[in-house]
């Protein structure tokens, strides 16, 4: 292709990339150095509040933004702190100290650790289950009569199509208190069962969510990888006395691996910001993640305030976490394209 | 016959412009307003619709909007609904304007109770005041002989006797979804045994005996509740009550009209309230007192400002509360008290009463300490002493960060 061509090709996504992804990431970099907060001063107000016949004035000392008489706005100050916001999300005195002290429990009351132990464990936990689950289903669907295989690809393609944030509702609903499924184990089992009390039985729940969600998209890579697996190198196989399981490992797989590595990517990318289930589960008590950290230092509270550079200092914490871990498949396939053997 | 119903509420809304009846005037300027999406909002807005050119929009999250919709101009709402802890960033912002004149022009069927003064100009209009109290199953109580409870120690005493009876699944339900819900509680119980939230230079006070005291009850309450307690929220607790899974509840004024709903509740008129119970022998009921009320944005025009405040107190009078009599405790003429209102008033009225939620900025900076660190403490990671130690950082790192500590 001539660059010319390539050039305007490509300019509008790269256009795109630079206004929505570079120039977003850019600032979020530098307001994670820096810290802007309002010019207080301190006044002497009187406020008067209803009961429910007559009121109540008290007038107390209050702590209040100064407002600049010309632009109505608060007058506010922004000041470069360096890695004050990195030391405040990631709290390393008390990091050190835990591990000084031997007690490895009190890293995890860190919310930072916290969520990067559920995080870190979500995505390489579901991670072999998905690419597991979803070889299953398409060995399954590819082995099926060509009658079933239209029907059985739309069923099991069904969790994928599902939002998110309405699929973890869904579970949620089904489980908390006496919630239809909850109601039927606990009459099975004759016990008292509450799924969302304790942090364990929550994560269970987590991952199964997330695998059944997920498991489709695996599945339809791996089904088109399939149909394109060599079919003289199976015939041979068989001749050669190899067993179905045999033919799995030697010959299914290694054909597969480029998809196995690439749905690994992309799964790594789409875990490690685990944010619906947190929300969903409604689980922040006993399990909270990366993403849903930078959300909580995001969201203002009643008196408007919120920890902006804390929250950019925990989105550029995440996206650093997201690169080394996909520095390993990416590598592989690097060598891989460079070797050239495909 | 649903489905009719909201052709004709789509229709009427469609229909905005067409002045109708039941109000006095027909607005001209088109109005806009933005408030929690609760019961009593929807009998206000309801109201002011019917003067026409009005559109209201309804928003539980109408806190995490309000501050930059009020800020631009001109401002997106002319109308707002706070309550005392969300008025404050409009307040600091100001972005709100005085109503002095506007009362004096159009409120004559306002109350001095009603105007919220800072610094002596009125800033909001309240219409409503809400608190969390006690409900409870008055025929649990009676069957069993137990006095109706008025401290936590009887609280916990009666809920000892229903479990025992095993006549609800749980005794007591609680708003203790972990974050704002959860927060409250501690900021409900604290001020009750006496606490002090900060010192006199802006650092909390939250750890000292008043705190290990108030998170020793909220412990204690755990054993009376359903284990899944910290995912559950006011809806969540008022359903438990509708459905008779709990027995008592410490919550909120505005819940009570739940009760008697018949097509939700299969407890109607059996649930009764209470005074707030107290934390200790004659101190205030551990709770605190919030109102809802308007207020009107500052970057709008000296006629819209106008228009606005004469429909909300259109929105804001007699006719609308008879209309909607239970869905809370009124502070606008022609409130006639019923008895789900009686625990509100109680709580209200004691000697010495319980403090109102501080709109301040320290405030929300605590609730959100709180919120985030108290699940630790309940989930038994962590104890008391370290769970105050944590709030105390938190809240400090946070007030660094917005400009209220050095």
């Amino acid at each position: 292709m001539k660059f010319k061509t390539f050039f305007w090709f490509v300019a509008p996504s790269v256009f795109m990339m630079l206004l929505f992804i570079a120039a977003p990431l850019i600032s979020v970099f530098i307001q994670s150095f820096q810290i802007t907060q309002p010019v207080m001063q301190q006044i002497e107000v009187e406020t008067c509040t209803p009961g429910f016949l007559t009121q109540t004035c008290v007038t107390e000392t209050k702590t209040v933004p100064v407002i600049n008489e010309e632009t109505g706005r608060t007058e506010t100050t922004t000041a470069w702190v360096g890695f004050r916001s990195y030391q405040n999300v990631l709290q390393m005195d008390k990091f050190w100290s835990a591990i000084g002290s031997g007690n490895w429990g009190e890293i995890l009351q860190i919310d930072f650790w916290k969520a990067l132990r559920f995080t870190l464990m979500f995505t390489l936990v579901t991670l072999p289950l998905v690419i597991g689950v979803g070889l299953m289903i398409a060995l399954a669907v590819n082995n099926a009569a060509k009658s079933l295989r239209g029907p059985v690809i739309f069923v099991s393609l069904l969790p994928f199509i599902i939002t998110p944030v309405i699929g973890s509702l869904s579970i949620y609903w089904l489980f908390v208190g006496d919630g239809i499924l909850t109601a039927t184990l606990e009459r099975w089992t004759g016990q008292d069962i509450a799924m969302f009390a304790q942090a364990w039985t929550i994560e269970l729940l987590m991952y199964f969510y997330r695998v059944w969600h997920v498991a489709p998209f695996a599945f339809v890579i791996f089904y088109a990888g399939l149909q394109t697996v060599n079919m003289d190198t199976l015939e041979s196989a068989i001749i050669d006395g190899a067993s179905r399981f045999e033919r799995l490992r030697y010959v299914i797989v290694p054909h597969l691996m480029p998809l196995i590595i690439f749905i690994a990517l992309i799964h790594l990318m789409d875990c490690y910001r685990v944010f619906d289930e947190i929300i969903g589960f409604r689980s922040q008590a006993h399990v909270i993640s990366l993403q849903w950290l930078t959300f909580d230092f995001l969201t203002p509270d009643d008196a408007g305030n919120r920890a902006i550079s804390r929250a950019a200092a925990s989105a550029m914490l995440t996206m650093v976490g997201i690169v080394i871990l996909l520095i390993l498949p990416l590598r592989r396939t690097w060598r891989d394209h460079k070797g050239g053997t495909h | 016959m649903y489905l009719k119903k909201l052709a004709l509420a789509g229709a009427v809304s469609l229909l905005g412009s067409t002045a109708f009846a039941a109000c006095s005037y027909e607005n001209e300027v088109p109005l806009k307003s933005l408030t929690a999406g609760f019961e009593a909002w929807k009998a206000v807005t309801d109201a002011m619709a019917e003067c026409g050119n009005f559109q209201a929009e309804l928003d539980q999250e109408f806190r995490t909007k309000q501050p930059a919709a009020f800020e631009a101009n001109p401002s997106l709402y002319q109308i707002g609904g706070v309550s005392n802890g969300t008025i404050t960033p409009l307040l600091n912002a100001g972005t709100i304007r005085p109503l002095d004149d506007l009362v004096e022009k159009y409120g004559q069927n306002l109350s001095p109770n009603q105007l919220i003064r800072v610094d002596g100009k009125i800033m909001a209009v309240a219409m409503m005041v809400n608190t969390q109290h006690l409900m409870y199953r008055s025929d649990i109580l009676a069957d069993l002989g137990i006095e109706t409870p008025t401290t936590w120690d009887e609280v916990f005493a009666a809920a000892e006797k229903i479990e025992e009876a095993g006549v609800v699944d749980h005794a007591i339900g609680a708003t203790m979804k972990s974050g704002w819900n959860l927060a409250q509680e501690f900021v409900n119980m604290y001020p009750g045994f006496g606490g002090a939230f900060f010192n006199a230079d802006n650092t909390t006070a939250v750890n000292s005996e008043a705190g290990m005291k108030a998170l020793d009850t909220m412990k204690r309450t755990l054993d009376f509740t359903d284990p899944e307690v910290l995912v559950s929220d006011s809806t969540y607790v008022q359903q438990q009550f509708q459905q008779g899974k709990i027995a008592m509840a410490n919550l909120w004024a505005s819940r009570a009209g739940a009760m008697n709903d018949e097509s939700e509740s299969t407890v109607v008129g059996k649930v009764s309230m209470a005074a707030a119970p107290m934390a200790m022998d004659g101190g205030a009921p551990a709770t605190t007192l919030w109102w809802d009320g308007i207020v009107i944005a500052a970057n709008i025009t000296d006629e819209e400002a106008d228009a606005a405040f004469r429909l909300a107190m259109e929105g804001l009078d007699t006719e609308m509360v008879q209309g909607a009599n239970e869905a809370a405790i009124w502070l606008v003429n022609g409130y006639a008290p019923g008895p789900l209102a009686e625990g509100a008033i109680a709580t209200a009225t004691a000697n010495p009463a319980p403090p109102a939620y501080p709109s301040t900025t320290q405030m929300g900076l605590l609730h959100t300490a709180l919120g985030n660190e108290l699940p630790a403490f309940l989930t038994g990671e962590r104890g008391a002493e370290a769970t105050l130690v944590a709030v105390t950082e938190a809240y400090t790192t946070a007030a660094k960060e917005a400009g209220v500590l050095e």
